[in-house]
């Protein structure tokens, strides 16, 4: 597309909505403050009821902000109504015009901008060519799969290049492989276009798969905001690391602190540890472990018993106790390694680096 | 709550950036205020608030009046009556259709033509077909049992003839229901051990009772509303609606109809708001699911035989009064002389019959279309936007449901008589066709609004939603994806409304001035006056018209509608 696109500004944004059943206010949104770079993939990500849906629709003009301001590349927009805002949603339900079939579906954006005949079927076949629906047009949406309502939808907020590509759980009615291959795709024109796309999703995969960026969200607040590497090697929270992949907390004491190495003391081991440039001596904090990057071994940096070894194929779980702890562990490619079986003495083993260290 | 004010006043802003919107609502608002609101609350006025003050005297003077305190008491009878027995016909109905295998295409058509008939069945034509069958000059009664002083009139006839014309409502709400009960319910007391006759009483039963209750209400509100059945075959049984029609044309006693036109409105609202907003719930809260598959229908012969043979009789009995009523105009004169003539006919369209016609055709065509956008559009506003005034102009327009005919009649007469609040505003509309067309669009409103309701919340709210996001505004919305997808509810809407109107009497016959004619008013004039000849021939016709009005639609729908471009594979 030729037209530039734009950046999205979330300035001190709430939203507050009344409990239908208390009748007490609660903020839906609180107080979110987002950048978000033009032509770049954001995805809002977070478990349901955590104000995704009600960024996005507050972008798109369907609810308007209680505080905060809402900026369109410079242009302040929480007073425009959806249809004067520069920006075309993508729906979970794909929202396609029934009566319509799958021209007029694409062509009625165009339409509305009163554009010449001859200059709207050459857009619409164009897009059309770009999602991969070309000898489509003259279906009825009811005669397509889901897959390919969902590209007709696609096709229909692209062909009015928007500044901005809003996309709510698109993929959430399709069948697990269909959304795969359509998320790939998603992302293929998106970078193709060049487009801004903020993305509303509670599927940890999706989002790592489609974003520059991604916005965790919790309870209407924003815990985070970083690339999908940061986000899961850094998570800043503990709420972040459980969201989004699997964790095991382990709570311990900083006893000493040396840059950005120390020691961490977990129940009762010593353990030289990383990355704790953000954590104060002698303070209580987190340690976050994922259960790819340990192992479980002869000799390693904590003692523990084996609670539950089971064989998932790619790899092996281990369910381990440190002192009264649950720790998981999946071991990948397990065939000829040793193998651990219940109520066996072990030791969890792991380089320093993958460990990742919260304050408390 | 400075910022909850904030997002208010944001859509606020939006809403009028989309002056058309605004414009709608505020019209929207205009005509309701006027032709409804006002009327009633003029009522109100004249019933407490004489010479300057706040009083009870009139509602004094009118309970002191015999004729009112029998008349409230026939309506209340009336009204139980007739509630319970169609809710109980209507009942069985309803079982015998979802739960009893029917062996014949024959008796099914019947049960379908029995759900049709309330459609297109204009106000007392089963008045009429009883007085000729069971009355003095009864074909039944006379020819055949040769009973000269056979009486129908008077609460036996009411209630019969009402409880003919409303069960089929109850039929097809009840119907509704009843399919909505999930089967395994029943057949886990069956397998426990329950005979059908408890499985009907302890769980069937009491999973309806809500809707039961449900269609009780909304029948007793039809019985108390009803004007022109007690009008013709009621006799000296006198209901309010009728009292009160009489005291204004009889007495003149506009403030006293009005005194009791408060009491009659009381009543329906009462009863209206016990149904809507205590039953409606309760039901929806006990029949939520959908059934999860068929239901094993009852094949017993014991079972079927007897259920079957019932509800075709009466089915049959209620097809054969209708049937009476060609036939009362084309014999020459009804339980003397049975000879075939045209002579009613001719005399109908002799002394200003096309006329009728006309002026009846002309105000109910002009009323439909009006009636079917504006239902269209409320239901868009109520169940697609928010905004203010949403909450009043849900409630009024269905609050028109629950005010008799003849109450918005007295209404409109104390309102509009002397212009607005007597200050000769507007005195204009009375007495033209203008006031008839707009008591024609109150009268249907509820209705078509109730069926756009339930079309548009069918249609996922995002829809219209991708169709604002893309840039069209809220008329283009409206134009171009919400009504082609309830073009259906709307072309319905546009002939029931037609059909509503053009047999409307209760309220018309009220403000209906002698330049024009009205069906309905001719068939009552004829058949008080005892020229049922007359009488039936304008009844036939109006049949003609109501069910060719409805064969159009069907067809319409067929080739025109929405579902079948969007079934089309």
């Amino acid at each position: 597309m030729l037209k530039e696109s734009k950046g999205i500004r979330i300035e001190h944004v709430s939203k507050i909505y009344q409990d239908p059943k208390t009748g007490k206010d609660f903020k839906a949104v609180n107080d979110a403050n987002i950048v978000i770079e033009p032509g770049k993939f954001v995805t809002l990500l977070g478990p349901s009821g955590c104000g995704k849906t009600t960024t996005l629709r507050m972008i798109a003009g369907f609810e308007s902000p209680d505080e905060g301001e809402i900026y369109l590349g410079d242009e302040a927009i929480n007073a425009l109504t959806p249809n004067k805002r520069d920006t075309a949603m993508v729906f979970q339900s794909y929202a396609l015009f029934p009566h319509y079939n799958v021209f007029d579906n694409v062509a009625y954006g165009l339409k509305l901008r009163k554009m010449d005949k001859d200059e709207i079927y050459k857009k619409v076949m164009d897009i059309l060519d770009l999602v991969e629906l070309s000898g489509m047009e003259s279906r009825m949406t009811n005669q397509l799969s889901g897959g390919q309502q969902q590209r007709v939808a696609l096709a229909r907020a692209l062909v009015v290049e928007p500044s901005v590509l809003l996309f709510d759980e698109p993929l959430s009615n399709l069948d697990a492989k269909l959304r795969v291959s359509m998320r790939t795709e998603i992302r293929r024109i998106q970078q193709r276009v060049g487009i801004t796309a903020v993305y509303v999703t509670h599927d940890q995969s999706e989002a790592m798969a489609l974003s520059d960026q991604i916005i965790i969200m919790n309870q209407g607040v924003v815990a985070q905001i970083g690339t999908p590497e940061e986000i899961y090697y850094h998570p800043q929270t503990q709420f972040v690391a459980d969201f989004i992949g699997e964790a095991n907390f382990l709570k311990g004491v900083l006893t000493q602190k040396n840059g950005d190495k120390g020691v961490l003391e977990v129940l009762g081991n010593k353990i030289e540890v990383e990355n704790v440039e953000n954590v104060g001596q002698d303070k209580e904090c987190i340690m976050v472990m994922r259960p790819e990057s340990v192992q479980i071994s002869d000799a390693g940096q904590l003692p523990c018993t084996v609670q539950m070894s089971c064989f998932m194929g790619s790899y092996q779980e281990y369910h381990v106790n440190v002192g009264n702890q649950n720790v998981k562990i999946t071991d990948f490619n397990p065939k000829h390694k040793k193998i651990y079986a219940e109520g066996e003495q072990a030791f969890i083993k792991f380089n320093p680096c993958d460990i990742h260290i919260l304050e408390a | 709550m400075g910022a909850k004010r904030n997002s208010a006043a944001l859509d606020r802003k939006k809403m009028f950036g989309d002056p058309i919107l605004v414009g709608t609502i505020v019209i929207l608002l205009i005509f309701l205020v006027l032709f409804i609101v006002y009327p009633l609350f003029v009522l109100l006025i004249d019933s407490f608030y004489t010479e300057g003050k706040l009083t009870l005297d009139v509602f004094k003077k009118v309970l002191s009046m015999q004729r009112f305190r029998t008349a409230f008491s026939n309506t209340v009878v009336l009204g139980l009556l007739t509630g319970i027995l169609s809710t109980a016909i209507g009942l069985l109905f309803a079982y015998v259709d979802v739960y009893v295998k029917v062996r014949t295409k024959w008796v099914e058509r019947l049960f379908n033509v029995v759900a049709q008939l309330p459609v297109v069945s204009p106000p007392f034509v089963l008045s009429l077909s009883t007085i000729m069958l069971f009355g003095r000059s009864g074909i039944i009664t006379r020819s055949l049992l040769h009973i000269y002083d056979s009486n129908v009139y008077g609460l036996k006839g009411i209630v019969t003839v009402q409880t003919l014309t409303f069960f089929p409502v109850c039929y097809m709400m009840l119907k509704g229901l009843l399919k909505n009960i999930d089967p395994s319910l029943e057949e886990a007391a069956r397998d426990i051990g329950a005979s059908r006759m408890k499985v009907f009483l302890t769980v069937t039963l009491p999973l309806m009772l809500p809707g039961i209750g449900n269609a009780f209400l909304v029948t007793f509100i039809e019985s108390v509303a009803d004007f022109a059945n007690p009008m013709l075959i009621g006799g000296d049984y006198d209901t309010l609606a009728t009292t009160i029609y009489l005291q204004v044309t009889g007495s003149y006693d506009s403030t006293g109809a009005a005194a009791m036109s408060v009491v009659l409105l009381s009543l329906t609202m009462i009863l209206f708001f016990i149904q809507k907003y205590y039953l409606d719930r309760k039901t929806a809260a006990t029949l939520t699911g959908k059934a999860s598959r068929g239901r094993m229908l009852i094949e017993d012969k014991s079972v079927t035989a007897p259920l079957t043979v019932l509800c075709s009789l009466v089915a049959i009995f209620v097809i054969v009064m209708y049937i009476m009523i060609p036939f009362g105009a084309l014999f020459k004169l009804w339980g003397r002389d049975y000879t075939l003539t045209f002579k009613w006919f001719d005399y109908l369209f002799k002394y200003s019959g096309l006329k009728a016609f006309k002026d009846s055709f002309l105000l109910s065509i002009i009323a439909s279309p009006i009636t079917a956008l504006l239902s269209m559009i409320i239901s868009y506003l109520v169940v697609k936007r928010r905004f203010k005034s949403k909450g009043f102009i849900e409630f009024v327009s269905m609050l028109a449901m629950a005010v008799p005919g003849t109450v918005l009649g007295i209404g409109f007469i104390r309102g509009y008589a002397n212009g607005l609040f007597k200050s000769g505003l507007l005195q204009g509309i009375y007495g033209t066709a203008a006031i008839l067309i707009i008591v024609f669009i109150v009268r249907s409103l509820p209705v078509g609004t109730r069926s756009g309701i339930s079309a548009l919340q069918q249609i996922d709210k995002s829809i219209e939603e991708s169709a604002y996001d893309l840039g069209a505004n809220s008329l283009k919305v409206f134009t171009s994806v919400t009504l082609p997808l309830i073009k259906d509810s709307f072309l319905s809407g546009l002939v029931t409304s037609f059909v509503r109107s053009i047999t409307a009497i209760s309220a018309i016959i009220l403000l209906v001035t002698p330049q024009f004619l009205l069906i309905t008013c001719q068939i009552n004039e004829f058949a008080e006056k005892g020229y049922y000849g007359v009488a039936c021939a304008y009844a036939t016709i109006l049949i003609l018209i109501v069910y060719a009005s409805v064969l159009i639609m069907n067809l319409v729908i067929k080739f025109f509608g929405t579902s079948r471009k969007m079934k089309a594979q």
